[in-house]
């Protein structure tokens, strides 16, 4: 569905992903583990084009989106949560969804409204609530569920555990299973929390300096000696 | 936390020793400044001096951060820690008054403001309908700015060369071509809409100050074309004799014309001159209210959503599919438009425009309307309006400190409301049951 060839993305002239090649199938949940400032970050803004990919192709589908501006790539049905929720602070929750389903079609938004607020339930109480005064947990959920709103086939999830209450990253994580299992909708996920992540995945990516260094099905790399020396013990 | 509220000694040493240095700012500031003054002699310049000025000058400061120093002290400190944080009441600035009375106000603002000249008394005299006029043309000039500012969050600091390319516009199209205001009206919008997309193409990927710089250049640029380009624009003598609009066809003036009616004889009413008057305040105040319609229905259709969307984060915008191109885009020209409905009204008004009418300081006031009433407020535009620009225009007899009233009502606002007057946003949709409905347009017609 998704396939990244030879990627190359610089800052300036830091060059931040240093050749990625990575695939994602149709119906998958894929990870991308590694420690700060690996690239997970970079590689997922780049598969929307912010930054562009300086060598390398991605495809999504049949589509060459390497060079595509990134509004047309949400488009065709990539839908993300970007690092940091990046909700809209003073928007009320509704509003934030409302703008998630701006390129839609109008008719199925109170549809796809009904099936978010189900899907977390906080989000229907906190409905005329500013974005901005919600707590952590509760922005995460709107992010995704903004993303959501978009009515995405693939969607690329930036960090969502990142400082969050054991109980509330369980219950996201379960929310993903559930939208994988159920709608059907492929998910890249980006984690430090390697343990969750990987027992979550049907397969996964270790990520070094701006490279992928292991990959393989999750309960493969769980097993693996220097991933659970680099990112599960003591970490 | 004891809930007694102990009063904190205070150190009247310490407040004398901060007044002390203020006064020595203040007296060094002044030697020059105030003390001494350059004067025409016989045989060249001679200086005079005003040391009584500079001692008023230096008390005034002394007892002034004495005061505020000693109110600063024995304010009671516990009421910060009990009420909401301070960063939750900026959020929400005169969001409980707009949230119970807005919808009242904004009525009886209108109300007032349509019923205006024909109250009687002081409100429909020449001079209260001349500056009412006035407020009402920077009232339209802020909401449309406030498209911009306020709701896309791109600031502009070139806002009055759309105004002046609207002036302009109806000022050449009517005195060479004889066209009439109300079909030069859309003209002069759609023409200050384009230069708004000329100025939105090059500042696209810049944001906060470069955009600021950028635009208050193109301002500029405006102003010194129209003063140098003296075939067309006549330069700095401006153009005169731009004709007065008509209602309906029927002009205001005294005399009748051979086979036609004016004004006051088609209805049949004694001439005088308050009619035109109070014709063009009913203009300006349809015009801005058409303004403040166009806002508050926009912000709930798909544009003016992503407009404060990307107010709030560009990058969010991006990602969710919104073409942050188009959106600017828009945003600049219809603020432009707005700003280009004024400025024809303008020219219309005055009978005579030239390149200072169209200077920095206009850009500059504008955007204190808007910034002061709370960005994005459109109640807060009228409010800061009246204030800014009525209150300067009472003080106008003095001459002198109409600026400095100016600047002391800024500095006012912006130590006792940092966010603006009114910055609680009203959100443009509730859900009432299992409906959407948008919600009520309290949020200032008036
Ligand atoms: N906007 C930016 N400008 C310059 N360098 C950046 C920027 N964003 C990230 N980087 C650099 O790129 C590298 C990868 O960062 P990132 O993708 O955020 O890592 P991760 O998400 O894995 O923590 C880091 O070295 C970081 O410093
Ligand atoms: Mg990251």
């Amino acid at each position: 569905m998704l396939t990244l060839e030879g990627v190359q993305t610089y800052y300036g002239n830091i060059e931040a992903l240093k050749g990625i090649d990575l695939e994602v199938q149709q119906g998958e949940i894929v990870t991308i583990i590694g420690a700060n400032g690996a690239g997970k970050s970079t590689t997922l803004m780049t598969i929307c084009g912010l930054p562009r990919a300086a060598e390398g192709r991605i495809r999504f589908e049949q589509y060459d989106i390497t060079r595509m501006p990134t509004h047309e790539i949400v488009q065709l049905g990539i839908a993300q949560s970007p690092e940091g929720r990046r909700i809209f602070p003073r928007m009320t929750v509704l509003e934030n969804l409302q703008m998630g389903a701006s390129k839609s079609n109008p008719d199925f938004f109170e549809q796809d409204l009904a099936h978010v607020q189900e899907l977390f339930p906080i989000l229907k109480k906190r409905e005329n609530q500013r974005g901005g005064t919600l707590s952590g947990g509760e922005q995460q959920m709107l992010a995704i569920a903004r993303a959501l709103m978009s009515r995405p086939r693939l969607l690329l999830l930036d960090e969502p555990s990142l400082g969050l209450a054991p109980l509330v990253v369980r219950q996201i994580f379960e929310v993903i299973e559930q939208i994988n299992r159920e709608d059907d909708v492929t998910v890249l996920l980006v984690e430090q929390n390697a343990f969750h992540a990987l027992k979550l995945a049907h397969r996964g990516y270790v990520m070094v300096n701006g490279r992928i260094t292991l990959s393989g099905a999750g309960d493969e790399l769980l097993d693996m000696p220097e991933v659970r020396a680099a990112y599960l013990e003591g970490g | 936390m004891s809930e007694v509220q102990t009063r904190p000694r205070v150190e009247i040493a310490a407040l004398l020793k901060e007044s002390v240095v203020a006064a020595l700012v203040a007296l060094g500031l002044t030697v020059v400044m105030v003390g001494m003054k350059t004067v025409d002699q016989p045989g060249g310049l001679g200086l005079e001096y005003r040391w009584n000025w500079v001692a008023a000058a230096v008390a005034s400061v002394f007892i002034g951060r004495f005061l505020f120093a000693l109110w600063r002290e024995t304010r009671p400190r516990h009421a910060a820690e009990r009420g909401p944080s301070r960063q939750q009441r900026m959020l929400t600035s005169g969001g409980d008054f707009i949230r119970k009375f807005g919808l009242w106000f904004s009525l009886f603002a209108l109300g007032f403001a349509i019923a205006m000249p024909f109250l009687g008394g002081p409100f429909s005299t020449r001079y209260f309908i001349d500056v009412a006029t006035y407020v009402t043309i920077y009232i339209m000039l802020g909401w449309g700015l406030n498209i911009v500012v306020g709701l896309a969050g791109l600031l502009d600091l070139g806002y009055v060369a759309f105004y002046a390319v609207g002036a302009y516009a109806y000022a050449l199209l009517s005195t060479h071509f004889g066209l009439s205001f109300w079909v030069v009206l859309p003209l002069a919008g759609m023409m200050a809409a384009s230069f708004g997309m000329m100025l939105g193409f090059p500042v696209l990927r810049l944001r906060g100050d470069y955009l600021a710089i950028v635009t208050l250049g193109f301002g500029e640029i405006i102003r010194i074309i129209l003063l140098n380009w003296y075939e067309l624009t006549g330069g700095p003598d401006g153009i005169s004799g731009i004709p007065r609009p008509s209602f309906f066809g029927l002009d205001f003036s005294r005399r009748v014309p051979e086979n036609g009616d004016t004004f006051h004889t088609f209805f049949g009413l004694d001439y005088s001159s308050m009619h035109r008057i109070i014709f063009l305040y009913y203009l300006i105040l349809a015009l801005a209210l058409i303004t403040n319609w166009f806002t508050l229905r926009v912000r709930k259709l798909p544009i003016g959503r992503a407009w404060e969307a990307l107010r709030e984060d560009e990058i969010a915008c991006r990602s969710l599919g919104i073409n942050p191109t188009n959106t600017k885009l828009t945003a600049f020209s219809i603020g432009a438009m707005f700003g280009g409905f004024a400025g024809s009204f303008f020219a219309t008004r005055q009978g005579f425009i030239s390149p200072e009418s169209f200077t920095f300081i206009e850009s500059a006031v504008i955007l204190a309307i808007v910034v002061l009433g709370g960005l994005g407020s459109q109640i807060g535009v009228v409010v800061a309006s009246v204030v800014l620009i009525g209150g300067t225009e009472l003080f106008r007899g003095l001459e002198e400190y109409r600026m400095l009233t100016f600047g002391a009502l800024m500095v006012a606002i912006m130590v006792w409301k940092p966010r603006g007057l009114f910055s609680f946003r009203r959100p443009t949709v509730i859900l009432e049951g299992k409906k959407i409905v948008g919600s009520q347009a309290g949020e200032g017609s008036g």
